[in-house]
């Protein structure tokens, strides 16, 4: 290995470990905050899965006739872990023989999953959000409950905190240390164009 | 001075030497007055949200209940149903609780709850369990502190009252126990005036399952038929040891107002347990047939069961030489107290003019140089001189217990004077003292009966409150009073009414308990034979003559909520299963016309209880505990049909 080449290889192999983070940490975070409910109530959004206090945030929702998350109904979760397994696996693979359009494609590719990832979050929000039960025991007029993206909101007696977690973190710094990757490798001769 | 008044007109009847007493402590009485009341109250301020920094538990006697209340605000946190049933919950209505309250004299709803008592590691209060006393049914009940529930009663056979407990060694080995009334032993149908050839007192040691919890009757000591009072148990060089007052050595049957107080000296019986646990594997017990319930309440199946036993091992104190000596000691002795570095034990002669104090160290001395002054029943009695480490004299009028801060001192309770009496362990001089409104029972210092008391407040536990608060008809509140005892002189902060009696209570700092405190009980740890899991579990069954009914509880609707096919003569179970997970989240269950309890099912729990409708009819029923927004909606009917009407079993919720 050449000493040029050595610092896009370090950045594609962190890029193609940090994703993997995200089989032992969660991805998203949403906290709920009440008066009755000082403590907060979590929800911890995972690649592969949804953990925290999710039978109470449904036992809550149904007031307002949201309907119940129900993990196994959300077909992402099944190929999230894929999406990622893939993408690491293609950066390692960068490491080892650097070419720029690889690398370049790698960022492309990796940058639109990680905008579908944050609209198809925001889609499943809206949709749970806005789709209502009709006889639902709360309804006021004009209010939906969709959560936000990022930040907090305030959704009638609640205040709702959406962050991303560790998982969601490493992924940004993955996408981050593959774009520098790639604008190293650009700059660099050793590298192959192909 | 108005209370001095008072306090001078109560004497009165007692005599010249109480007035004249009672007055040395009205003066003193001032000088607490000028202790600025913004002071105390901001001593005693908990602002709201914020936690006491103690958990405090007193014993609510003929309530039967335990009342829990955070120091030093005195703020009344929870009432612990023990001994007593609870309808605000359904403790000992429910079908799972109701064994708890079993006894070989069958199901006792109530009972006189007096001395709590924390278990200890290495000496000092654990905060796993609380154990408690039943004075007029002999039992002792365990209380769990992660969940503060009641979860065991074991019955003591051959007792006649369960006063002189439940007192722990400092490694909870044993909690042990003595038997107030003298009875015959076994019970058996005798002349009252064939006391003294008949009747005879208990020792229990009841041994604890350092893991569990759970309690089994080791052995009993017979000893003569004495009334035995309280007890404590030596720790340091003195562990190994337990001691329990006596009074009625004069062994009366009757007018013991008299007839009991006519010996100079009584005993405390120094109890050497190492030695008793050798002589029973020597074989020198005995098997003795005896009738007593052990009632056990499990967290997972949410449930109580009862097995009866039918034996008891029994050490005859005569057959094991070396296991108990009398101390004699002035004058009805009530307290015996032993102070942290497990030398010293103090006892508290209701009639005493002075606090004596035996010294452990002298009384192996004295054993091992034979310094008897006699023998009662085959048990040697120690010489006075021989094994008291000093006097405190002229303390006060009726000292009945002592405990101790840590730091050297001994505060007495002086139920007669009315007042707190501060002394110095090894010179025997009294320091301080301060009045109490009125008639002191117990006092209570954190820790205090313990290896390293916390010491920063007493509690005086009071029997009247005239002229204190607000009239209630000729029942007043009784009262306890907190005392800031971390400066030289002991300053007083406020009092509160408690539950019940107080008798006696026990505290541990918050830190020690308030993490471990359980929040629910997890839904897939229900292990009730009869909990529903979820809604589509909920179903009704008809067993003959019997209806049980699956129902589950969530925020907020009963599944199901439509029963029909019942019918006159049946015997309904509702068996409840609370499906929340959230903190705090109880439901209710109620139904018109119960002649028996509602429940309060916490979340993950279930729980029984028993209907049997008279009439024809649809009743209601509902949710008892303010749950959410919708809890008003919480509702559904029952519909009874005539004794053999043809309306089949039919549920739903929602159709
Ligand atoms: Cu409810």
């Amino acid at each position: 290995m050449s000493r040029t080449t050595f610092g896009p290889r370090a950045c594609f192999v962190l890029a193609g470990v940090l994703p993997l983070v995200n089989f032992f940490v969660p991805l998203w975070g949403i906290r709920l905050y009440a008066p009755q409910y000082p403590e907060g109530i979590s929800m911890y959004i995972w690649t592969h899965r949804i953990t925290g206090q999710l039978d109470l945030v449904n036992g809550l929702n149904h007031y307002i006739g949201m309907k119940p998350i129900d993990p196994a109904g959300i077909p992402e979760l099944r190929w999230m872990p894929l999406a990622v397994v893939a993408l690491s696996a293609w950066a390692l693979m960068i490491a080892l023989v650097p070419t720029r359009a690889l690398a370049l494609l790698w960022v492309v590719v990796y940058s639109l999953l990680g905008l579908l990832g944050l609209v198809d979050f925001y889609l499943w929000e809206y949709d749970y959000g806005h789709n209502l039960d009709p006889t639902a025991p709360i309804k006021i007029p004009g209010m939906s409950y969709q959560p936000p993206l990022i930040g907090s909101k305030e959704l009638l007696n609640f205040t709702a905190v959406s962050f991303p977690h560790v998982g969601g973190v490493a992924l940004m710094l993955a996408g981050a240390l593959g774009i520098c990757g790639l604008c190293v490798l650009w700059r660099s001769r050793e590298a192959k164009p192909l | 001075m108005k209370s001095c008044s008072v306090r001078a007109h109560w004497f009165l009847a007692l005599g010249l030497v109480l007035v004249v007493l009672s007055g040395v402590s009205c003066k003193r009485q001032v000088s607490t007055q000028g202790f600025m009341a913004e002071d105390a109250a901001q001593k005693v301020y908990v602002a709201p949200g914020k936690y006491d920094e103690f958990y405090a538990f007193l014993s609510g006697g003929f309530s039967g209940q335990v009342a829990v209340y955070g120091l030093p605000s005195g703020r009344l946190l929870r009432v612990v149903p023990v001994f007593a049933v609870n309808p605000e919950n359904g403790y000992g209505f429910s079908e799972e609780t109701k064994p708890l309250l079993m006894t070989s004299h069958g199901f006792i709803p109530w009972d006189d709850y007096h001395h709590p008592e924390l278990s200890q590691t290495n000496g000092v209060p654990d905060g796993r369990w609380l154990f408690g006393n039943s004075n007029n049914t002999p039992r002792i009940a365990r209380t769990d502190l992660t969940t503060f529930q009641t979860v065991e009663i074991l019955e003591i056979p051959n007792s006649g009252g369960n006063h002189a407990s439940p007192f722990v060694t400092p490694d909870t080995r044993y909690v042990v126990s003595a038997t107030r009334f003298s009875v015959p032993v076994p019970q058996r149908d005798v002349p009252i005036p064939s006391y003294k050839e008949n009747f005879k007192g208990t020792l229990n040691f009841v041994s604890v399952d350092p893991d569990s919890g759970r309690m089994s009757l080791a052995f009993q000591i017979l000893v003569p038929g004495f009334d035995y009072d309280l007890a404590h148990c030596g720790k340091g060089p003195s562990y190994g040891w337990c001691f329990f007052t006596s009074y009625n050595t004069e062994q009366a049957h009757t007018l013991l107002e008299i007839r009991a107080s006519q010996n100079d000296k009584d005993f405390i019986a120094a109890v050497n347990w190492r030695r008793a646990e050798e002589c029973l594997k020597e074989g020198k017990g005995q098997k003795w047939p005896a009738e007593y319930y052990h009632n056990i309440y499990d967290d997972e199946r949410h449930l109580a069961v009862s097995e009866v036993l039918r034996e008891v091992t029994v050490l005859e104190a005569g057959a094991c030489p070396g296991a108990i000596y009398y101390l004699p000691t002035p004058k009805s002795p009530h307290g015996v107290d032993v102070d942290p570095t497990g030398e010293y034990i103090v006892g508290g002669g209701k009639l005493a003019t002075v606090i004596p104090v035996h010294s452990f160290s002298k009384m192996q001395k004295a054993i091992a140089e034979k310094k008897f002054a006699g023998e009662v029943q085959g048990i040697p009695v120690l010489a006075y001189e021989a094994t008291v480490a000093g006097e405190v004299e002229k303390p006060c009028l009726g000292p009945l217990h002592t405990e101790f801060d840590g730091q050297g001192f001994a505060y007495t309770s002086c139920f007669v004077s009315s007042e707190v009496v501060k002394w110095q362990l090894g010179t025997w001089q009294v320091v301080d003292r301060v009045p109490t409104y009125y008639s002191i029972g117990h006092l209570m210092i954190p820790g205090g009966d313990s290896q390293k008391p916390w010491g920063k407040y007493l509690l005086a536990m009071n029997k009247i409150t005239k002229d204190r608060y607000l009239p209630t008809g000729p029942e007043l509140a009784q009262s306890a009073q907190l005392y800031d005892i971390s400066g030289k002189k002991m300053k007083l902060l406020s009092d509160f009414p408690t539950v019940g009696e107080p008798h006696y209570a026990q505290a541990l700092p918050a830190d020690l308990l308030k993490n471990k405190v359980a929040k629910i009980y997890p839904l897939e740890k229900n292990h009730h034979p009869e909990a529903v899991k979820s809604e589509k579990e909920a179903r009704v069954e008809r067993r003959g003559n019997e209806v049980h009914v699956y129902l589950t509880a969530i925020r907020s609707h009963f599944t199901p909520d439509n029963i029909e096919g019942v019918q006159v003569g049946d015997t309904v179970f509702f068996h409840v299963t609370n499906l929340e997970q959230d903190w705090d989240i109880p439901h209710g269950f109620a139904v018109f016309g119960s002649e028996n309890a509602e429940l309060l099912v916490m979340p993950g729990e279930t729980k029984t209880l028993k209907w049997v409708p008279k009439k024809v009819g649809v009743y209601p029923f509902y949710c008892t505990d303010f749950c959410s927004a919708l809890h008003q909606e919480m509702q559904g009917y029952v519909r009874v049909s005539e004794a053999g009407a043809n309306v089949p079993i039919s549920y739903g919720t929602g159709k």
